[in-house]
């Protein structure tokens, strides 16, 4: 059986202006794995991930979601087609309680009149079932789902926002920066999460600048650099200095012995 | 725990009581994520430190208390004259304009905006009302209409320039409050327009003027009209989606935009909302006064400002409730009131309400303090 990639991006390219941020680069996530994005700064790490959920449009490229093209106009179009995306400052509003949270932007309405007319929440329906998501997700065992988050900790606001990610049926889960605001311990229960989210058959794609992190949850690491894909190396195959030698440029991909491109799910 | 905008002022009140109890249900897991990262167990919190954290969870708490304890101590001091009926009735009629704009207030600055045009929104909105249905003969209900949707015009405008251009709201409003303050003055030659004309020829304009009586006292169908507001606008903040986008919104509008929400639409639908409220409010003051006049409702905007800073909403947009802006409202005028009878001069009703509105912001800025 041939793998097929969730989704794929080919020949991705971006100017600002004169400056290149996207040189055709090429992009491939399997189902179950997490993807590891890494590159020094500037090498196109964000503008890629921003192509992808749709904040940004590119100069010229493609991207196949499920071997379907897809062209986002914005980040709403990204998410009802199943890419969800868990943002360095959370995307949340610390005011508003957890199950607000969960289902900010889409809202379930009461059926009937009330809802359609009157265009009433269903708060009890929305409360129950991300208090039954948290729980599926082994997150919180919370009582009070109207909690507002700004009570919560970075740790469990962040819980909270990839519980949202995983939670409406979606295909893939961007992580951009999650640990970036947390402590080492915090750190440590959302890479615990992403593992778990794996476990549930989510693809995640984690774009990180923590090494040490990225070396131990993802499956697959996909090197840029100036704009290119240069390699997509695994933890098993490189070493964490090797990587940052391809990232640098000290290192040429294709001279190391597992090569410039490893594919998925082979070997183990 | 905290008091979430959704529920009825009902189980705001049980959940006043319930405060303590429910705080022990937050239970952490760390199970399959390793450790306790939160440890919410109160052991070491001193009574300030409750005191604190009860008032951060139930933000109209406090402008709920200061109106209560005011109400008291002015029937304490003032006797029966401040407990009869006809007294809060009074009192009612007379925080009617400044609780409808302060709705539309609440609504802008729950974005963390402010509007400084919304007196003269207002006054313009009932200057073409009554010009309509007394100098041109319009049938008042249209003349109401077309004021209505004047209203939602320079709404609209103060939403275009800040949305489109990002432009302060502060400035906006400063701009659009002398603009429609002249146009205001152009419109109307700078001429009243007679109670007795108006009664006469469209009495419909000063229906909300109207009153009946109610447990012993008189209320005008002006302060129906405010509570029908304050109860729509209630409704549409906690128990709709657009209600959700706006608190988003003016919580943290990058975060609400990262989900979805559209924060320029939900903005522009706040700012014409709060015009259209300020032109039911132009509806309200000509019952009030009986005449239309291009020069009233000049401390208004202000009036509205302090309203809502009463009431606990916060300047910083996201937090805040609309009951809150009616506690505001109300605690004005019961101080307003209580002074008077009281037989205190009127700069010293001026004196406490500028009083009240620095002890509100402390407060409220001691509030506001997360995880202290």
């Amino acid at each position: 059986m041939i793998l097929q990639p969730i989704i794929k991006a080919q020949g991705l390219v971006k100017h600002y202006g004169r400056v290149v941020a996207l040189d055709h680069a090429d992009l491939e996530l399997y189902p179950g794995e997490v993807l590891g994005v890494i590159g020094d700064n500037g090498a196109g790490k964000s503008t890629l991930i921003n192509r992808l959920m749709g904040e940004d449009q590119v100069n010229a490229g493609e991207i196949l979601l499920e071997n379907k093209p897809v062209s986002f106009k914005n980040p709403m179009e990204a998410r009802e087609a199943g890419i969800e995306t868990v943002y360095q400052n959370l995307a949340v509003s610390p005011a508003l309680s957890i199950s607000d949270n969960m289902y900010l932007g889409r809202e379930i309405r009461i059926a009937g009149i009330l809802g359609k007319v009157f265009r009433m929440l269903d708060k009890k329906t929305m409360q129950q079932q991300a208090r039954e998501k948290l729980s599926d997700l082994g997150l919180l065992t919370i009582q009070n789902i109207n909690q507002a988050i700004e009570t919560l900790s970075g740790g469990q606001r962040q819980r909270i926002a990839i519980a949202r990610a995983t939670a409406f049926n979606s295909k893939l889960v961007i992580m951009d920066e999650p640990t970036a605001a947390l402590g080492v311990k915090e750190s440590k229960l959302v890479i615990n999460l992403i593992k778990d989210v794996r476990e549930q058959g989510m693809p995640v794609i984690l774009i990180s600048h923590n090494m040490p992190q990225v070396f131990e949850v993802s499956d697959r690491i996909q090197i840029l650099r100036l704009g290119k894909s240069v390699a997509v190396v695994k933890p098993e195959t490189h070493s964490m200095s090797e990587a940052v030698s391809i990232m640098t440029g000290a290192l040429d991909p294709n001279d190391h012995e597992a090569g410039a491109y490893c594919s998925p799910h082979n070997g183990n | 725990m905290r008091f979430y905008p959704g529920s009825s002022m009902v189980s705001f009140m049980s959940e006043f009581l319930e405060n303590k109890t429910k705080e022990d249900d937050y239970n952490p897991v760390g199970m399959n994520t390793g450790g306790e990262v939160a440890d919410f167990s109160e052991k070491h919190f001193s009574v300030a430190n409750k005191t604190h954290r009860f008032f951060h969870s139930q933000p109209v708490a406090a402008p709920a208390i200061i109106l209560l304890t005011s109400i008291i101590v002015f029937g304490l001091i003032v006797g029966d004259r401040f407990f009869h009926p006809y007294n809060f009735s009074l009192i009612l009629q007379q925080v009617t304009i400044i609780g409808i704009l302060a709705v539309a207030q609440t609504l802008v600055i729950m974005t963390a905006g402010i509007d400084l045009s919304v007196g003269a929104i207002m006054v313009i909105s009932s200057v073409v009302m009554g010009r309509l249905a007394v100098d041109f003969g319009f049938p008042p209900v249209l003349a109401i209409i077309v004021g209505l949707f004047v209203g939602a015009f320079f709404g609209g405008l103060n939403g275009f320039f800040i949305v489109r251009f990002k432009m302060p709201p502060m400035i906006v409003t400063l701009g659009t409050w002398n603009i429609i303050y002249a146009l205001n003055i152009w419109y109307s030659n700078s001429e009243t327009i007679r109670s007795g004309d108006v009664r006469d020829i469209a009495p419909l304009l000063q229906w909300t003027g109207n009153s009946f009586n109610f447990l012993g006292g008189r209320l005008t169908f002006g302060s129906i009209l405010m509570v029908i507001i304050f109860v729509v606008v209630w409704y549409a903040l906690n128990w709709t989606p657009w209600g959700r986008h706006v608190y988003a919104t003016g919580d943290d509008p990058e975060a609400a935009a990262l989900t979805g929400i559209r924060t320029d639409r939900i903005l522009m639908s706040v700012y014409i909302l709060a015009g259209v409220i300020c032109a039911f409010c132009g509806w309200v003051i000509i019952g009030r006064i009986g005449a239309i006049s291009p020069a009233s409702g000049t401390t208004a905007n202000l009036d509205s400002i302090t309203a809502v800073v009463i009431g606990g909403t916060s300047f910083f947009g996201g937090r805040g409730s609309i009951y809150g802006a009616l506690f505001g409202a109300l605690i004005v005028g019961v101080f307003r009131n209580g002074l008077a009878l009281a037989g205190l001069d009127v700069l010293w009703q001026e004196f406490t309400v500028g009083a009240l509105i620095i002890i509100a912001v402390a407060v409220d800025q001691w509030i506001r303090r997360v995880g202290s």
